[in-house]
C-alpha cells in the first residue's frame, strides 16, 4: 500500500516529478513549433490571395 | 505523414503509463533492503534502456541513409537521436537521485549503468555541434550519419567496458520483497513501466517529426508560390525556376 | 588496388613527416612536458600502480589528439585532398594510410615517451613486465589509431574541427583506456599482482576489429565532393 516514508519519499518524489517536467518541456517545445507552423501558414495563405 | 497513427499511439501511452505508475505504487511491493527508494528504480531503468535502444536505433536509421540518400531517413535518425539525448539527460538525472537517496552520494562510479551513460552523453553532446557545423546540407546528412553509425556501435561496447571494470556492482534492485516473495509483481509492474516509456518515446518521436515534416513542406510551398509570383507576366522577364517540383 | 593506393598514400604522408618533423616530435615533447605537470600536480616524485598505469594512458590518449588534429591538414592545407579524389582510388586506401600513419607515430612516440615516463615518474623497473606492455602497447595503439583516423575524417569537413576532434576522440576512446589502464596497473607495481591480462587484451581486439571495420565500412561517404 501507498506509504511514503519520511526521508525516502521525496527522493521517489523528486525523480518523477524530473521524469514529468521533461515531458512537459518537450510538449512546450513542440506547441511553440506548432504555433509557429500555424502562423506561417497563415502568411502564406494571405499571400496566395 | 507522420500523423497517421498519431493519436492511437498518444492515447496508448498515455493508458500504459497511467497504467504504470498505479501500479508502482500501489501493486509493486516494498524491497526488503531499500523500501521506497527502490521506487524510482521503475522511472530510472526504463529510461535508461530506452535512450540506449534509441542511440542504437538511430545508428541504424542512420545507416539507412548512408544506403539510400533519401532525406527522410536522415531525418528520423536525427530525431531518434535527439530524443535520446534528452532521455538519457533523464536517466542521469534519476540515477543520481537514487544514488542519493540509497547512497548518500550525488554521484557513484560502482554503477555501470550510471557510469557508461555519462560516457555516451558526454559523446552524444557532440553531435549537434558536428551537424550544424557543417552547411552543405548533403554533407551533413552523411557526416551526421557516419557519427550515428560509429557512436552506436560504441554503445554497447562501452558498456561492456565499463562493466567488465566495475569492482563490485552495488546489490541489483529485483531482489527480495519485505515478505520475502517472489518479486514477479516488480517484474510485471517493471516490464509494464518499459513498455511506457518506450511508447512515450515513439510517440515524442512521431510528433517531433510531424513537426519537422510539416515546417520542411511549408518552407517548399513558400518557395513555390514566391517563385510563381516572380514568373507573373507584369513584372520584367525573369529566369524558370530551377527544378520546379 | 586499395592496399596499393593506401601504401602510396603512406608513402607520401611519412616522407612529408621525415620533412617537416610535425606530429611525432609535438607529441613526444607534449608527452614529456603532461609527465612534468603530473610530477607537480600529484607532488608526487614516484608513482606506481593503478596511479601510474592511468598518468601514462591518459597522457598517451591526449597526444593522439593532438595527433589526429593534424593528421588531415597536410591534405587541407594545400587543397591536396581533391587531387586524392579525383583519382579512382578507395576512399578506404585513405582511411587505412591515415591510420598506419598514425599508428606509426604512436609507436615512434612510445619509444620516447616510456623510458621518460620510466625515468621521470616510474617507480618500479619497467624491464620486467615489458613483453606484456608491449602487448597492451599495439592492442592500444591500433583501437586509438583506427579511431583517430576515423574522428579525423569525421571531423574534416566542420569549422570547429580543433574543438570537436577532443570532445568526440576522448569518449570514443574511454573503452581503450579503460582496459589498458586496467592491463597496465599491475605491470607497474614493486609486488607483482595477479593480472586478468588476458581479459582486456581480449576486450581490446574486439573494440580494435568492430571499429576499424566500421570505419572501412563507413569511410566511403566522408570526404566525397
Amino acid at each position: 500500500m501507498l506509504v511514503l516514508a519520511a526521508s525516502g519519499g521525496k527522493y521517489v518524489a523528486a525523480a518523477y516529478a524530473v521524469f514529468l517536467a521533461l515531458i512537459l518541456v518537450y510538449v512546450a517545445i513542440m506547441a511553440t513549433k506548432l504555433a509557429r507552423i500555424e502562423r506561417e501558414l497563415d502568411d502564406l495563405s494571405r499571400e496566395d490571395r | 505523414m507522420y500523423g497517421r497513427g498519431l493519436r492511437a499511439l498518444s492515447i496508448a501511452t498515455a493508458v500504459v503509463l497511467t497504467g504504470a505508475a498505479v501500479m508502482v505504487f500501489f501493486y509493486a511491493p516494498k524491497e526488503a533492503d531499500q523500501g521506497i527508494i527502490q521506487k524510482i528504480f521503475y522511472v530510472h531503468v526504463p529510461l535508461a534502456i530506452v535512450a540506449l535502444c534509441g542511440f542504437v536505433a538511430g545508428g541504424l536509421l542512420a545507416i539507412k541513409q548512408l544506403r539510400t540518400g533519401e532525406t527522410k531517413w536522415d531525418m528520423r535518425s536525427y530525431v531518434a537521436i535527439h530524443l535520446s539525448l534528452v532521455f538519457a539527460v533523464g536517466a542521469l538525472i534519476t540515477g543520481s537521485i537514487w544514488a542519493k537517496a540509497s547512497w548518500g552520494h550525488w554521484w557513484v562510479w560502482d554503477e555501470p549503468v550510471l557510469v557508461s551513460f555519462l560516457i555516451v552523453f558526454l559523446l552524444y553532446c557532440c553531435y549537434q555541434p558536428l551537424r550544424f557545423s557543417i552547411e552543405d546540407p548533403e554533407k551533413q546528412a552523411r557526416y551526421a550519419s557516419v557519427f550515428a553509425i560509429a557512436a552506436g556501435a560504441f554503445v554497447p561496447i562501452n558498456f561492456m567496458a565499463v562493466r567488465l571494470a566495475t569492482a563490485h556492482i552495488h546489490p541489483r534492485v529485483l531482489s527480495k520483497t519485505t515478505d520475502g516473495s517472489l518479486p514477479t509483481e516488480m517484474l510485471i509492474t517493471f516490464l509494464v513501466s518499459l513498455l511506457g516509456v518506450a511508447l512515450l518515446f515513439a510517440t515524442l518521436w512521431k510528433v517531433e517529426l510531424t513537426a519537422k515534416n510539416a515546417s520542411m513542406k511549408l518552407k517548399r510551398l513558400r518557395r513555390r508560390l514566391e517563385a510563381a509570383e516572380h514568373a507573373a507576366p507584369s513584372g520584367p522577364p525573369s529566369p524558370e525556376p530551377v527544378g520546379a517540383p | 588496388m586499395t592496399f596499393a593506393a593506401a601504401r602510396a598514400i603512406l608513402r607520401k604522408d611519412l616522407a612529408i613527416e621525415l620533412r617537416t618533423r610535425q606530429s611525432v616530435p609535438a607529441m613526444a615533447l607534449f608527452s614529456v612536458t603532461v609527465f612534468v605537470l603530473f610530477h607537480f600536480g600529484l607532488d608526487r616524485n614516484e608513482i606506481e600502480g593503478s596511479l601510474a598505469s592511468g598518468v601514462l594512458w591518459v597522457t598517451l590518449l591526449l597526444a593522439t589528439v593532438l595527433a589526429v588534429t593534424r593528421l588531415f591538414a597536410a591534405e587541407r592545407e594545400d587543397a591536396a585532398l581533391d587531387g586524392i579524389l579525383l583519382a579512382p582510388v578507395d576512399r578506404t586506401a585513405v582511411y587505412l594510410a591515415k591510420a598506419a600513419a598514425l599508428f606509426l607515430y604512436l609507436v615512434l612516440l612510445e619509444i620516447v615517451a616510456l623510458p621518460a615516463f620510466a625515468v621521470l615518474l616510474l617507480g618500479p623497473d619497467l624491464t620486467d613486465a615489458l613483453p606484456e606492455l608491449l602487448a597492451v602497447l599495439v592492442l592500444a595503439d591500433i583501437g586509438l589509431a583506427g579511431v583517430g583516423a576515423l574522428v579525423a575524417g569525421l571531423a574534416s569537413e566542420t569549422r570547429l574541427r580543433e574543438l570537436i576532434v577532443p570532445l568526440l576522440l576522448l569518449p570514443l576512446l574511454v573503452p581503450v583506456l579503460i582496459a589498458s589502464a586496467k592491463a597496465t596497473k599491475p605491470l607497474l607495481m614493486q609486488v607483482s599482482a595477479t593480472t586478468d591480462l588476458g581479459k582486456w587484451l581480449g576486450f581490446m581486439a574486439l573494440y580494435d576489429m568492430v571499429f576499424v571495420l566500421l570505419a572501412v565500412a563507413v569511410f566511403d561517404y566522408l570526404l566525397e565532393d
